[in-house]
């Protein structure tokens, strides 16, 4: 079956997004990535460490041809800051599809949704593809449509927090609104949450800490890749009604005792 | 000469950007840099003449969500 993830100009065979963060060596991050079977990976930009840079870079690990490298704003706390960035992301390596993320402060995480959207107003004028990460507001999120947005990515909850989805009928207000798609991103915890967030209707899930910090990042990875596959196909499948009361799964005729 | 090189004041030897990247040993790195708040496009390293004072930002990419 033919179930393409489109994003922008962008196709994806994967609807598992997965970062690059808090992962223990660099081997681990690409072992994980490559269990994941994630197309698609986040990467940050930040100064290179002049006086200590290191062998190794992230991307002798994870091969800028065979993934879809999806630079961050994460750490910005404005607009200007997050452009700035994403244009030496752009200059950096030639990616025109971003993830767009301006924080609010530094112990929730919560995106400020004022800087996020001038940021986002800008970026799509100079030609960028953006993703853009938002609260779960179905307001917000169709604003950032129509500013030229290629995704919207509402949190299920705080980054990194692992809790899953807080509010997964807003998942469902804002995915049924939607003419771009939807990513859960931030929040999800484990695999249930993922499936979770594609039966609701989401088209992809965006997970770095809930890989990175399980036990085993490698197994934690392909029970995600797993996850977004049955979400997806019990979405697309056409879930049941829920019902108040039994309906019996067996005929309730022919009993050898009529 | 003297620079602000990712907020540090730094000596360089360097003339030009073609010339920074090799003194500080990042020609195999996919890098970008900014000079006094603005991108330089790679192409035009050669071109970009550094001046007494420029502000350089000098990003690469690590891991992230």
């Amino acid at each position: 079956m033919s179930d393409i993830f489109k994003v922008g100009t962008y196709e994806f065979t994967s609807r598992l997004i997965v970062g690059s963060g808090k992962y223990k060596d660099f081997q681990t991050t690409k072992d994980a990535t490559e269990a994941s079977e994630a197309e698609m990976i986040t990467v940050a930009v930040r100064r290179v460490n002049i006086t200590d840079m290191g062998k190794e870079s992230l991307l002798d690990y994870i091969d800028p041809k065979k993934y879809t490298i999806l630079p961050n704003t994460a750490g910005c706390f404005n607009a200007d800051d997050a452009v700035r960035t994403l244009r030496l992301a752009r200059e950096a390596g030639g990616w025109d599809l971003v993830k767009l993320e301006v924080l609010g402060d530094t112990e929730t995480l919560y995106p400020n949704v004022v800087e996020t959207i001038k940021a986002a107003d800008t970026l799509v004028a100079e030609g960028f593809q953006v993703m853009v990460y938002t609260n779960d507001d179905p307001i917000v999120a169709r604003r950032l449509e129509e500013l030229g947005c290629v995704a919207v990515m509402p949190l299920g909850n705080p980054i990194g927090s692992g809790r899953g989805l807080a509010n997964p009928f807003n998942i469902r207000v804002i995915k049924q609104r939607a003419n771009v798609p939807i990513v859960v991103d931030a929040g999800i915890g484990t695999a249930s949450d993922a499936a979770k967030s594609l039966e609701l209707g989401a088209d992809a899930v965006l997970i770095n800490t809930a890989i990175a910090e399980a036990n085993d990042a490698c197994m934690m990875a392909h029970a995600m890749r797993d996850a977004v596959r049955a979400g997806r196909l019990a979405y697309l499948a056409g879930r049941m009604p829920k019902r108040a009361f039994a309906s019996a799964s067996s005929p309730t005729e022919g009993y050898i005792w009529d | 000469m003297q620079i602000q090189l990712n907020g540090d004041t730094t000596q360089v030897a360097a003339i030009n950007l073609t010339d920074l990247v090799t003194e500080l040993g990042l020609d195999q790195r996919m890098i970008a840099i900014e000079r006094n708040m603005e991108v330089v496009p790679k192409s035009t390293y050669n071109a970009t003449m550094l001046e007494e004072n420029d502000r350089i930002e000098l990003v690469h990419m690590i891991g992230g969500g």
